[in-house]
């Protein structure tokens, strides 16, 4: 299944939208976009992934790629999908990103 | 796939290398295809029909989830691939605990919490073992010596149960496939390629909560076998550097397994060196225990080494510098090296010399007295020029019974191992105390409990590094198996239903850790002066017999006590005396004064019933009395606080 991916940014929060999976082949263009959306005034990313059934080793690495491009960086994960979590909390990501089926107030991004 | 030729302007002596651009990093997989002689009487077993994996390849595919049937017509079973750095460890670095204050917990990462008893969300993997770490804080260790996580093959084994005809499986995994990459069937995330980030994450939260990470590398073999063995990777590669050959061309088998790794030929010595730095590095491992070390020893053609290059450069290496480095000090060709094994001051050893007599000492054996003093006190015999902590202590581990076996089997029972019972050794030192196997006679449960307290209150209060076998804590059984290397079952699962039926047991673990952790007087890092430094009127140990300072070493004894010098310890401490009484009738000990005349306090009686059995620091009752009768096959131990004691400096 591909994925499909919708951007946009507003001040220092950047926000993405992602449908299907993303696996090997897919996780490239999912990094191309979170290198083009992060700039040094990013501060948030979202991740809206309540459509996203898979993300594979590749899709998490773009995570650790968007916190070593933008160390100020916090990264919501927004509705993720149960095998998704728990990917996220056996591989120790979860400490290390925001997950949360609220929308974030994006007008207070933390430093 | 495609298959790239090298071409000769990519090639230096014997070194080819060669960049290949614009491949999916995430998802490659590659291996090598080598082609030479193929003449096995000169060592050469060059194969162009094989695709190799890579010696140093830091993760493989090819069984990414435990038990899962590979494709045996796939002739790249075992696939290399690449591993990221990019891991988030959070300021997390190797712990560097003083190797006296550590108490080993020897586990198999998959059998830990394979049981559905377990409740873990992962069962059997990296991840399920994270979520027991409260249970391991609870009960006092802090260090996990973790059975062989390096990739292995389960599926390496032909032989059935006998019964039931299932496959039998290589479930302990000495047996190296990949030295450099974790086994990926431990990984509940191995099915995406994140076992490393799942094992780091493990062990980033064990050193969170102060408990160390000793792996058992398998350095003495691969698990190519013989010459009838498959072609994965070293054979293909440099048959001649990797394996110790006869001259005939065949393989030394000095492991047992069909192979020996040439481990003092400078290329195969690199490898080893390369691996632990990387380990030790990349995964913030704290130490290693060297299964069957003794063969690290032996130079090209097998024969013993006075100054073995390999174990002398890795007792120097500045990566490893703070690494604990444990060995197996024997080996499968007949080397026992316990106590001589080359350890340039910096080799600790697993002590078998300290497990026979503990275990001979309380089955109430003969001739056992004298050895005994000299193993409590961390085997000065062995390892006078050592210390100690070059000791560590243990009864039992994976190989051999389980410490509920141990007092419950006067002999093995491996049947289910398909092997007629002839596998497994049969110098266990173990009593049934009166029935062989589970029994329902509460006269022959209550003795075997007791010999556990026993035993593993011998080995907390000795000097050394003790070592705790998973499951022994709560009474776990392998039905009598000595050697369980083949069971991914109830044989060799933890079953943790046992810690509700056997919660005085283990309290009594967690106590008995916990007073080590509190008594410095049982944890040094230096031997005995046998001198009374601080002027307290006793030397740092003393030994004692029914009468005080009356030890009796006689070849028929079966009893022996001891004291600690509390202010003669490292810091200052209570005096310690410790009576074991292994005769099958109550003797009566009288017991030396305590410095200061401080009053003895009953800390451990182990003919009592919990939680009369060990009390809390505090809250022991006095002794009241300068005679105290210590029941049938019992240990008492006592304490005088005596750290207000100003004496000599």
């Amino acid at each position: 299944m591909a994925l499909t991916i919708t951007s946009s940014s507003q001040e220092n929060t950047a926000r993405l939208t992602l449908v299907g999976e993303v696996d090997g082949t897919t996780a490239p263009d999912l990094r191309i976009q979170v290198d083009k959306l992060l700039t040094s005034a990013t501060r948030m990313l979202v991740l809206d992934v309540e459509q996203l059934t898979f993300m594979s080793s590749a899709g998490l690495r773009v995570l650790i790629f968007a916190k070593q491009k933008q160390p100020m960086l916090n990264i919501y994960v927004l509705k993720p999908q149960p095998p998704i979590v728990d990917t996220l909390r056996k591989t120790g990501f979860y400490d290390g990103v925001y997950v949360t089926d609220v929308e974030p107030d994006t007008g207070t991004a933390k430093a | 796939m495609v298959e790239i030729e090298f071409p000769r302007s990519f090639r230096i002596g014997g070194v080819y290398a060669m960049i290949v651009f614009d491949l999916d990093y995430e998802d490659l997989e590659y291996g090598y295809r080598l082609s030479g002689p193929y003449n096995p009487s000169r060592g050469l077993r060059f194969d162009h029909s094989k695709i190799l994996s890579d010696p140093y390849a830091r993760v493989l595919g090819g069984r990414d989830v435990w038990r899962a049937e590979p494709d045996w017509n796939n002739i790249y079973q075992h696939r290399s691939r690449l591993a990221f750095d990019d891991f988030d460890w959070e300021g997390d670095y190797p712990l560097e605990t003083p190797i006296q204050d550590l108490v080993f917990y020897e586990l198999h990462v998959r059998g830990f919490t394979a049981q559905s008893s377990s409740q873990v969300s992962a069962p059997g993997t990296y991840a399920g073992l994270r979520e027991k770490i409260p249970y391991l804080k609870e009960l006092g260790i802090n260090c996990v010596e973790l059975l062989p996580i390096y990739e292995f093959d389960e599926w390496e084994n032909n032989r059935h149960h006998p019964e039931t005809g299932e496959l039998l499986l290589n479930y302990w995994g000495y047996s190296t496939v990949a030295f450099f990459a974790p086994k990926a069937g431990y990984a509940a995330t191995g099915g995406l390629g994140m076992q490393v980030d799942e094992l780091k994450t493990t062990i980033k939260e064990l050193h969170r909560n102060g408990i160390e990470v000793v792996l058992d590398v398998v350095f003495n073999h691969t698990a190519e076998g013989d010459h009838r063995g498959p072609t994965i990777s070293f054979r293909g590669i440099d048959n001649q550097a990797y394996y110790m050959l006869t001259p005939e061309g065949y393989y030394y088998n000095f492991s047992g397994c069909g192979n020996t790794l040439n481990c003092n030929h400078p290329v195969a010595r690199n490898m080893v060196i390369d691996c632990l730095r990387y380990w030790a590095s990349e995964y913030h491992i704290d130490g290693f225990r060297f299964d069957l070390a003794s063969i690290l020893g032996r130079d090209q053609s097998g024969a013993p080494l006075s100054n073995p290059p390999l174990l002398e450069s890795l007792a120097f290496d500045p990566v490893l510098s703070k690494c604990k480095l444990i060995a197996e000090a024997w080996d499968a060709g007949g080397l026992y090296q316990v106590g001589s094994f080359p350890a340039y001051g910096r080799w600790a050893e697993w002590n078998g010399k300290y497990r026979d007599a503990i275990r001979r000492f309380i089955k109430g054996d003969e001739g056992v007295v004298e050895e005994m003093a000299t193993r409590i006190q961390g085997s000065p015999d062995l390892y006078w020029y050592r210390g100690p902590t070059a000791s560590t202590n243990f009864i039992t581990c994976h190989d051999g019974f389980t410490l509920q076996d141990l007092v419950s089997f006067n002999g093995k029972h491996n049947e289910a191992n398909g092997e007629n019972n002839n596998d497994g050794g049969n110098d266990n030192n173990s009593w049934n105390c009166g029935w062989e196997g589970e029994s329902t006679d509460p006269a022959v449960n209550e003795l075997r409990t007791r010999q556990i307290k026993n035993a593993v209150t011998i080995l907390m209060v000795s000097q050394g590094v003790p070592m705790i076998l998973m499951g022994d804590e709560i009474g776990r059984t392998q039905k009598g198996n000595n050697n369980a290397y083949c069971h991914d079952n109830e044989y060799s699962w933890m079953d943790w239903t046992l810690a509700e039926t056997n919660p005085c047991m283990l309290r009594f673990f967690q106590k008995l850790i916990a007073f080590r952790h509190a008594h410095p007087a049982l944890r040094r890092n230096g031997f005995f002066a046998h001198r009374d430094i601080r002027g307290t009127g006793s030397a740092d140990i003393t030994f004692h017999g029914l009468r005080p300072f009356a030890p009796d070493y006689s070849a028929w004894s079966r009893c022996l006590a001891f004291m600690l010098s509390g202010p003669n310890a490292s810091e200052p401490d209570d005096d310690i005396y410790i009576a074991m009484n292994m005769y099958w009738d109550a003797l009566p000990f009288r017991v030396p004064r305590a410095c200061n005349d401080s009053p003895w306090k009953i800390a451990i009686n182990t003919s009592m019933p919990s939680p009369q059995d060990i009390f809390e620091q505090g809250g022991e009752p006095n002794l009241g009395n300068e005679e105290i009768v210590v029941g049938p096959r019992s240990i008492i131990v006592l304490t005088a606080d005596t750290r207000s004691f100003k004496g000599e400096k």
